[in-house]
């Protein structure tokens, strides 16, 4: 029997969720194609498929479609609502109409999936989802029990991974082979600098042009969203006094105030997409908080498909130049008084 | 206290009577002008939608005229507008005003906050409950009859034989029903705009083109915001409707009516989830507009605006399947009216042709 061919898209939820999904699939007696790393073919691919109004992601996401749809039986893509039990914390309202969206604007796709992912609900949410999905590939019973321990199993890895700073892509690598992870590249840094920002853009190393490696050799410590832990990210709602109604937003500002109260870092960087919804909001909070904590330097990246590896280098640059310089008018101050 | 709002269409009557009647002095906001847009636009994020843009501008300008509270209608998402309040705040407070904004949420999903807000407003203004439930009608009653003259003044524009007229009456309408002040006289001062406005000059025999006008409820409501749209449709001789008035929305807000109810099922084929905003509304309203014949529609959004952008990637594939015009028109700061009145002539063209050839085709 020739094995059905499930596409994930590499890129939006790819980046936190495809270890489970891959686990779960496999599994399953699936096998799962993704599409290739972004590259400026996607972007071609989805600007012609997409309403130009929308973001560059949700662009990048139509491409990815577009160059998947051929090879593949079934489209997964899920239409992501609600990942936990809270009443209002939702997707960006283009992740809700996503399925829709796509399917309005693309021409032949293969049979969709679009199983609505709530996780707000019942007691075992993600076990009914699990079981929802693979009811639609005819599958029932204990094999689909097994394949959503296993890949509950893969994922706990994969966020633990995450938390230790292990590179994204590396990370995914790593628990699907079932393989432990190779260490990341060591530099010696100087700089703690917190790169905040939704996966999709942050991770993409398209997107946001090779940024980690380039960081590296300028001898900057990158810090993620990610990267913090769990529990000390969700401790920082207090600061607002309401939250947020998206769950990447919720976790970019929560970030944001960990590294401006407790980790400390010597600069924030917000990277966002150009003409972004949610990030209209969140972007105005980010520069507000680092500006009545310290002043924390805080610089802005906005992304779309013009955007040049050149012009995002110059800027973070004469950033890290600042703040270098910064740290040395500091220590004057300090032999000089002390 | 002085206390100030939102300016929202001409709502500003009934809001400004409510705050009156609870015992504070209401601050009435300019209307928006260029002045409010650019205030808006200084402080607010560049990408804020323009609802935000201009609120934000409004507030400034309430400011400046003293107002020491604001007080606004929140929300919960899944889209922006409820969490303006808190930015709105954070900015203000920025720029070194104690301005304080008072945001009232669903009082379903914030019962307790709700009713301390409230019992706040009435204690400053030495208003008991029951002078709050009776202050409730009258502002009730103006809300709806402004929405009632306002949409008379739609249908009857396209027909008016001297152009402008209709605006003209229109206004003074407007500064007929700020005076009364008790739900007779209210309703009295209604009848008189209502007959008003029937008494100038038509033309009957004209047969208008059909507009809806669907999109983001705030750029439908505020004339400054859309352009002034429909005023602008009906001097060129067209039948415009839109998705959404304020007394109705205020209606629905608190339970789905049975027009919703429809609009979003009529949604269901191209749009099968809640997106927030009125996303939904304007895929199901454009089928609505198109089984009752309308000959077109135009959507308006806020630049930026996430669930139209949504509606907007589908409305094509509706368009196409309902055979019905649709034209989008994204509203922004730079938009100036004479841009508006290109792309309407355009798309009025259009319709008109459509139309004689369908004419054409029945022979
Ligand atoms: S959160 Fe921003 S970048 Fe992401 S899909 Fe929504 S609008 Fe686009
Ligand atoms: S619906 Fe549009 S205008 Fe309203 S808050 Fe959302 S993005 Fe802004």
């Amino acid at each position: 029997m020739t094995q059905l061919k499930i596409g994930f898209p590499r890129t939006l939820f790819y980046f936190l969720y495809y270890p489970f999904w891959y686990t779960f699939f496999t599994e399953l007696g699936c096998e799962v194609v993704t599409s290739l790393p972004t590259t400026k073919y996607s972007l071609d691919l989805g600007v012609e498929e997409t309403v130009n109004d929308a973001c560059l992601p949700i662009k990048l996401y139509h491409g990815h479609v577009a160059e998947l749809k051929e090879q593949v039986d079934v489209l997964f893509m899920p239409r992501m609502v609600k990942v936990r039990k809270m009443e209002t914390e939702v997707f960006c309202p283009k992740f809700l109409g996503l399925p829709d969206m796509v399917r309005n604007s693309i021409a032949d796709l293969p049979r969709i999936i679009d199983e609505k992912v709530d996780l707000s609900k019942g007691l075992f949410p993600k076990w009914d989802l699990c079981r929802k999905v693979a009811e639609q590939l005819e599958k029932r019973g204990f094999i689909v029990w097994q394949a959503y321990r296993q890949a509950q199993k893969c994922q706990d890895k994969f966020k633990q991974y995450l938390v230790q700073g292990i590179e994204v892509q590396e990370a995914i690598d790593a628990v699907i082979e079932g393989r432990i992870c190779h260490e990341s590249k060591q530099f010696t840094t100087d700089i703690d600098l917190a790169i905040l920002g939704y996966p999709y853009l942050i991770y993409d190393s398209f997107v946001n042009v090779g940024l980690f490696e380039k960081l590296g050799h300028m001898g900057i410590k990158p810090w993620t969203v990610e990267m913090v832990p769990p529990h000390r990210l969700e401790a920082q709602a207090k600061y607002l006094p309401k939250s947020l109604f998206w769950y990447f937003s919720n976790r970019t500002i929560r970030a944001t105030f960990y590294y401006l109260h407790e980790k400390k870092v010597d600069g924030i960087v917000h990277v966002t997409a150009f003409g972004c919804g949610p990030d209209a909001m969140v972007d105005k909070l980010m520069e507000l908080e680092a500006k009545h904590s310290g002043p924390i330097p805080f610089l802005t990246l906005s992304l779309d498909e013009q955007t040049g590896e050149a012009g995002i280098f110059t800027r973070i640059e004469a950033f890290v130049d600042m703040l270098r310089l910064r740290r040395k008018n500091d220590e004057n101050i300090f032999s000089h008084h002390g | 206290m002085k206390i100030s709002f939102p300016i929202m269409g001409n709502s500003y009557l009934a809001f400004k009577q409510l705050v009156k009647d609870i015992g504070h002095e209401p601050i009435v906001a300019p209307l928006p002008t260029a002045r409010t847009m650019s205030l808006g636009t200084m402080y607010a994020p560049e990408f804020a939608c323009i609802p935000f843009k201009i609120m934000l501008g409004t507030y400034l300008e309430a400011i400046e005229k003293g107002a020491e509270v604001i007080v606004a209608s929140g929300g919960h998402g899944p889209c922006r507008a409820g969490y303006y309040g808190v930015l709105h705040q954070k900015i203000i407070q920025d720029l070194g005003y104690d301005t304080k904004i008072i945001v009232f949420d669903s009082i379903a999903k914030t019962y307790k906050e709700f009713i301390s807000k409230l019992k706040w407003l009435l204690k400053t203004g030495q208003t008991s409950w029951w002078q709050f439930l009776k202050a409730f009608r009258p502002a009730w009653a103006k809300l709806k009859a402004l929405d009632e003259i306002e949409i008379l003044s739609y249908h009857v524009r396209p027909y008016e034989i001297n152009t402008g007229e209709t605006t003209r009456v229109y206004r003074k309408c407007l500064q007929l029903m700020d005076e009364p002040i008790t739900p007779s006289d209210i309703k009295e001062a209604g009848e008189v705009c209502v007959q008003m406005l029937r008494n100038i000059p038509q033309d009957k025999s004209r047969k208008p083109l059909k507009i809806g006008i669907i999109g983001e409820i705030y750029v439908l409501i505020e004339p400054f915001a859309n352009l002034d749209i429909q005023a602008t449709l009906g001097e060129m001789g067209v039948y415009t409707e839109r998705a959404m008035h304020l007394f109705h929305w205020i209606k629905e807000n608190t339970k789905l009516s049975r027009h919703e109810k429809k609009v979003i099922k009529l949604a269901q084929p191209y749009l099968r989830q809640m997106i927030g905003g009125h996303g939904i509304n304007s895929i199901g309203e454009t089928v609505m507009f198109a089984e009752r014949g309308f000959d077109g529609v135009i959507q308006l959004a806020p630049f930026s605006c996430i669930p139209e952008i949504v509606a907007k990637g589908i409305l094509p594939q509706v368009s196409h399947d309902q055979e019905i015009s649709v034209m989008t028109i994204f509203l922004d700061e730079m938009m100036g009216k004479a841009g508006m009145q290109t792309r309407l002539e355009a798309f009025v063209d259009l319709l008109l042709q459509r139309r004689e050839h369908r004419l054409a085709e029945a022979l």
